[in-house]
């Protein structure tokens, strides 16, 4: 039992020790000069100033939930596919009426026009 | 096919008797609207009328069967828990005497009420309400044959509150009508809370009853009634008298019935004389079984009839309006009736209450036909431009008088009907009233004399009625010019008549001939008759003729009456007279000492107790539910961080309190 | 392993149906649009068909995911009913407020199929997802009058707590399974019996599961959602929602507990005393303070859900637990008959742009109209429980389990709550005869006067004969 989670434990150990001994090293030894792009939150290199409640294009929200949802659907084919010998014909039909499902999802949001860009 | 069916006792058809009156109701209730006058009192008639051949039919179908009482189960009311309620038919020969009383008398009672209400309802000024009379009618038809063929006292119960209901709705016929526009409705009240009273008895009486034996039934109810506890039989039948003084208007709660003359003549006949007002006789009759086990409650009940039989027979001789001495003597007479079946003399009240259903109905009738002469004469009286006195009011005998030149057919009935109350050979009322004198002298000499003297007063009253209304000069333009009544009216008079004539010979005193008492002994146990006694027969003739006389020494010679004039007795009998004509001061003693403090009392419960402690305590109950509410909005403020806090907290507080509380 | 949808027939039509009708809804043209509503009917009353086909036909199937026994079908026949009881409620109002969308029908069947798998889940997973897919298509109802802003953050709230309330089911799910390492409800049970189960683990799963579903079902303290929510939402929603939602949740509820946690019955018993009281007395007081009419009976539907969970009360009593079911059951097809009456009349009367919604603008309307205005009055004295509605039976069984199971401090609660509530229903029916007021043109379409129409009759007429119906009620036994 303590065995087999050995390998995760000292894992979840290097893992906090480093978080912590990392910044530690940094702040005790690393120079300290303050500039004000220093202080500001990371934003991939966007500068994160305006109104909070600026606007963003709905596009990019449409087209990221499309891709999460697609992809997070795909994984599922996976086991089925681990096991699909042993399950046989039944689990092809299942998986057909999943894909299905998927497809029709699909078929509403091209023909809503979620897809296009303009 | 047909005369086979109704030949050979066919109980399937016994609802028969019900449905008729029930399906005339309905007829008139929807229908009636654009039918004509006759054909709504037609069918209504007709529907009294087939429920009559109905009674009839099973009457032959029980002599076939023995006598036997035969049971028809008509469907389940209810059950709840132990209780199982069923709708059953008892027919027995009590049941179909009572039915046969009610829908004959009914039939010509309705037959008449076609050409009364006819004039009725013009003379009042609302034609409209004609249909609503003969529903109002068949309704109390149905409602009083279910009292009669009830199996159970829950379903006699239903019955007895339907007959009350519908005395209410016909007393206050004319409801705003009356003095001051509330007279008749105000008597429609009176009706109704006086029987209240005496429901009130009866339900006890059933509750006891039911927690003694766990059902209504009658048949289970009397076969173990002797192995009941005896305390038990005595309050039930005590608490029962109570219902009986009420509906049968004996002491102390027959004050509603005078009243009750406000309404329609015929609603007089039929419920406050010949039916409903019996059934209190009915309720004794059908219990004798657990009156046999409380000789108290028997005691009470004969003294309680004859008190009352004596007590409103002197109201009666000092009264002047024509319903009202009828009234009085209604009561007097169900007196009699009651204190013979409380002797145990069952077949005695029994038969008195069949004659003086035919007797009293006639004479109501006919008063209602003399009621009406004096209204034809009135208006005819004034079309003349004769002296015309509007103050004539049409029910006062003082303004009477003559009647017979004017009124031949009404005179010869209402004397039959009057000497047949008055007990004179050989008209009905003399063999039934002479059968429960008979039993009164071998049970209760005392009560025998009580009766003997309440007879020799009915006599009496009766006499100078008849003088009055009939006899001497005419005392108002409106009795001069008086006219007959049409033959819808009359010739259910003459059947009347000959009812009250004929009636006597159902039991005559003679061996071989007690034909009722041969008919109910199959319901009743022990049902006997006395052997015929002359001494009481010619006794009771002689007080009878006394009483005439003495009637025809006071009114008939000098016919002393003006209407501003005081009765001859007034001076004879000083306070006494007073008395009677001042109904004993009951109604004033009960109006000052109970109808005044409870008012008083419930004017403090009302205005004082209810509005500021009984209202206060739930006010400020809601008022602080109400702040509850409020503040429990103010809760939702409509922040999902707060919601989630909410089932946050929630959800902890259940695992603290699995986790560690119940641990 | 063989392939059998036979027990979850039902199901699988108005889902494919759904799946069909928002495929077909894209492509065909505005005229035909009319077709989407008809369609989804037709799929319901054949789904309707099949389910009552049923009755009677015991069978778990789906590798024992799933079971149907005569209750699931009595549920789902209220499940049905009430979407096809929807369907009226919607069709001349999403037309009247500019959102006559065919997805409305669509999400509506998806919800209906959620919550006809819900009533037969034999197993935890199958519970959750069911739970999902009911919640999902709602969560979109709710913001369904987009533009509206009130709409639109009633989806949101909803959404939030929702999904808080899914984790916390989830959550629960995982215990029970770590504890027991079953998902199933069979197995749990055995589990437990068998004692290899850690037992302060099987009470904590079971109480977060509780907590889970009583958020659907609308109990206190996890109603907070339900007034804010049914007022935002279009009011044919609100119906809907007000009626299949919450039954969902005690069709669930019902299931799970009485099939896999008798064993811990001790505990959770007193936990589910204290919540039925809760929730009937704080909904029933709250009801009092409303003046919107859909916050009122959003309140009114809490209250509900406090009697309902009555019955749960002895649901580890093997002697009385069938009576118990029965009389929830019972109570629950009462509740949705009155429920869709009441939110018709509330429906006909809404004006353009929310107006209409408060209780004073109900001022009058019973003269004006009185068949309404009756109606009205017979859901609410349905819903307060007087004679000679059908709420009356459904609260008489339902107390009278209650006392049977000797919870007598708790029934003498129920009827102190009712009591209470019949201020505010009153307070509508005193408003619309009684008073004079607000000049509200009541619009007259023949599908919402049907609607009306049916359930006061059904309220009135089952209400004096409600033996045939309870008799199926009776019949509708969970298979243990």
């Amino acid at each position: 039992m303590v065995n087999e989670f050995l390998p995760i434990g000292v894992l979840i150990i290097l893992a906090v020790a480093l978080a912590i001994v990392v910044p530690t090293l940094g702040y005790l030894f690393g120079p300290r000069r303050y500039v004000p792009a220093k202080s500001r939150p990371y934003e991939s290199g966007m500068t994160p100033f305006g109104p909070g409640t600026r606007r963003v294009s709905v596009r990019y929200y449409m087209i990221a939930v499309l891709f999460i949802l697609f992809d997070v659907e795909v994984v599922f084919f996976l086991p089925w596919a681990v096991v699909f010998k042993e399950l046989g014909v039944p689990a092809l039909i299942e998986m057909g009426l999943f894909a299905l499902v998927v497809v029709v999802g699909l078929v509403y949001a091209w023909k809503k026009g979620a897809l296009e860009w303009e | 096919m047909l005369s086979e069916t109704l030949a050979n006792g066919n109980w399937n058809l016994a609802f028969l008797v019900l449905f008729f009156p029930l399906a005339g109701l309905l007829f008139n209730l929807i229908a009636g609207k654009w039918l004509g006058e006759k054909v709504i009192g037609a069918v209504a008639s007709l529907a009294t009328g087939l429920s009559f051949v109905m009674a009839l039919l099973m009457g032959t179908w029980l002599m076939q069967g023995g006598g036997e009482a035969v049971t028809v189960p008509l469907f389940d009311w209810f059950r709840a828990g132990s209780l199982h309620l069923g709708w059953t038919l008892r027919i027995d020969t009590l049941s179909v005497m009572m039915m046969l009383v009610v829908t004959g008398v009914g039939t010509l009672i309705h037959i008449y009420a076609i050409g009364y209400m006819h004039d009725d309802v013009r003379h009042q000024g609302d034609p409209g309400r004609f249909q609503r009379f003969f529903v109002f009618l068949n309704l109390f038809i149905f409602a009083m044959l279910i009292l009669v063929s009830a199996d159970s006292y829950l379903m006699m119960f239903v019955g007895w509150e339907g007959v009350g209901l519908c005395s209410y709705l016909l007393i206050g016929f004319w409801y705003e009508k009356g003095a001051e526009g509330t007279g008749n409705a105000k008597a429609a009240k009176k009706a109704f809370i006086v029987n209240r009273i005496g429901d009130f008895g009866l339900l006890l009486a059933l509750f006891l009853l039911f927690g003694a034996f766990g059902t209504l039934n009658f048949d289970p109810i009397f076969k173990n009634a002797a192995l009941a506890s005896p305390a038990i039989i005595l309050a039930a039948t005590l608490l029962m008298l109570l219902g009986v003084a009420g509906k049968s208007a004996q002491l102390p709660l027959f004050v509603w019935l005078p009243d009750a003359m406000a309404g329609p003549t015929p609603v007089s006949a039929l419920i406050h004389a010949a039916t409903m007002v019996t059934a209190g006789v009915y309720l004794i009759a059908r219990s004798a079984p657990l009156y046999e086990l409380a000789p108290s409650a028997q005691l009470v009940a004969t003294w309680l009839g004859a008190a009352t039989a004596l007590f409103a027979a002197t109201i009666a001789i000092a009264q002047n309006d024509i319903k009202k001495v009828l009234a009085y003597s209604t009561i007097s007479q169900l007196g009699f009736m009651v204190a013979a079946v409380g002797m145990g003399a069952m077949v005695a009240g029994l038969f008195h209450l069949v004659t003086h259903a035919f007797f009293k109905a006639l004479l109501f009738l006919a008063a209602g036909s003399v009621i009406q002469g004096m209204e034809r004469g009135l208006h005819e009286a004034a079309h003349h431009g004769g002296e015309y006195d509007e103050d004539v009011d049409p029910q006062d005998m003082r303004s009477m008088g003559g009647l017979r030149s004017r009124m031949g057919l009404t005179f010869w009935v209402y004397l039959i009907g009057a000497l047949a109350l008055a007990g004179i050979a050989p008209l009905a009322g003399f063999f039934s009233k002479d059968e429960i004198l008979l039993d009164a002298l071998h049970e209760q000499p005392g009560v025998f004399a009580v009766l003997l003297t309440a007879a020799f007063l009915t006599a009496f009253y009766m006499g100078r009625q008849v003088l009055l209304v009939f006899f001497g000069q005419p005392r108002s333009e409106a009795a001069a010019h008086a006219t007959e009544s049409p033959a819808v009216m009359t010739v259910p008079l003459v059947l009347l008549a000959a009812g009250s004539v004929l009636a006597g010979a159902l039991n005559l005193p003679v061996e071989g001939l007690h034909w009722l008492t041969g008919w109910l002994e199959h319901s009743i146990a022990g049902a006997e008759s006395l052997p015929f006694d002359w001494l009481v027969a010619v006794g009771s003739t002689l007080v009878a003729l006394s009483g005439l006389a003495a009637a025809y020494f006071f009114y008939g010679k000098r016919q002393p009456l003006g209407r501003a004039l005081a009765d001859p007795l007034s001076s004879a009998g000083c306070w006494v007279y007073s008395a009677f004509q001042h109904k004993w001061w009951v109604d004033d003693i009960y109006r000052k000492w109970l109808v005044g403090p409870l008012r008083a009392m419930s004017e403090f419960l009302a205005a004082t107790f209810d509005q500021q402690v009984i209202d206060g305590v739930p006010k400020l109950l809601g008022e602080s539910v109400k702040d509850f509410a409020i503040w429990l909005s103010g809760l939702q403020n409509g922040l999902v961080r707060s919601y989630i806090m909410a089932v946050l907290g929630g959800l902890i507080f259940i695992l603290a309190f699995l986790l560690f509380i119940m641990r | 392993m063989t392939l059998d949808f036979t027990p979850i027939l039902p199901f699988m039509i108005v889902a494919g149906a759904a799946l069909a009708l928002l495929v077909l809804d894209l492509f065909w043209p505005v005229r035909l649009k009319w077709l989407t509503p008809l369609l989804a009917a037709a799929s319901l009353l054949a789904a309707l068909v099949v389910e009552l086909g049923q009755a009677n036909y015991l069978r778990a199937g789906l590798s024992n995911m799933v079971i149907i026994d005569n209750f699931s079908v009595f549920a789902n026949a209220i499940f049905i009913c009430s979407g096809i009881a929807a369907i009226a409620l919607a069709y001349d109002y999403i037309q009247r407020t500019g959102i006559n969308h065919g997805e409305y029908y669509v999400l509506m069947l998806f919800s209906i199929s959620g919550m006809l798998l819900m009533s037969t889940a034999a197993d935890l997973i199958i519970v959750f997802l069911a739970l999902e897919l009911l919640s999902v298509p709602l969560y979109v109802l709710t913001g369904f009058a987009r533009p509206r802003l009130d709409s639109e953050e009633a989806a949101l709230k909803y959404f939030l707590l929702g999904a808080f309330s899914s984790g916390v089911l989830l959550y629960g799910i995982a215990l029970l399974y770590g504890a027991t390492s079953y998902t199933s409800l069979h197995g749990i049970l055995s589990a437990v019996s068998r004692g290899t189960a850690d037992m302060p683990l099987v009470v904590v799963g079971a109480a977060f599961l509780l907590v889970g579903v009583a958020f659907k079902g609308g109990v206190v303290p996890f109603h907070m959602w339900a007034p804010d929510v049914y007022q935002g939402a279009p009011t044919s929603v609100t119906g809907f929602m007000s009626v299949g939602a919450k039954a969902a949740g005690f069709v669930a509820l019902l299931r799970i507990f009485v099939v896999a946690f008798p064993p811990v019955a001790v505990e959770l018993t007193s936990v589910m005393n204290f919540l039925a009281s809760l929730t009937m007395l704080i909904g029933n007081i709250a009801a009092i303070g409303q003046r919107n009419i859909k916050r009122m009976l959003a309140y009114s539907g809490i209250a509900q859900a406090g009697y309902m969970l009555m019955a749960f009360v002895p649901f580890g009593n093997k002697a009385i637990i069938n009576d118990s079911v029965a009389s929830m059951i019972f109570y629950l097809a009462v509740y949705a008959i009155a429920s869709f009456g009441a939110w018709a009349v509330v429906v006909a009367v809404e004006q353009a742009e929310g107006r209409g919604l408060d209780i004073d603008d109900y001022a009058g309307l019973g003269r004006r109209y009185p068949l309404l205005g009756v109606a009205m009055l017979i859901f609410m004295l349905s819903f307060i429980g007087l004679p000679p509605t059908l709420g009356f039976w459904g609260k008489f069984y339902l107390f009278r389990s209650v006392i049977e199971g000797n919870y007598i401090v708790l029934a003498l609660v129920g009827m102190l709550a009712s009591l209470i509530s019949a201020y505010y229903y009153l307070r509508v029916v005193v408003m619309m005869f009684l008073h004079d007021g607000a000049n509200i043109t009541v619009r007259r379409n023949w599908l919402l006067s049907g609607l009306v129409g049916v359930s006061a009759l059904a309220v009135l007429l089952l209400g004096l004969m409600p033996g045939p119906l309870f008799q199926m009620a009776a019949d509708a036994l969970l298979r243990l």
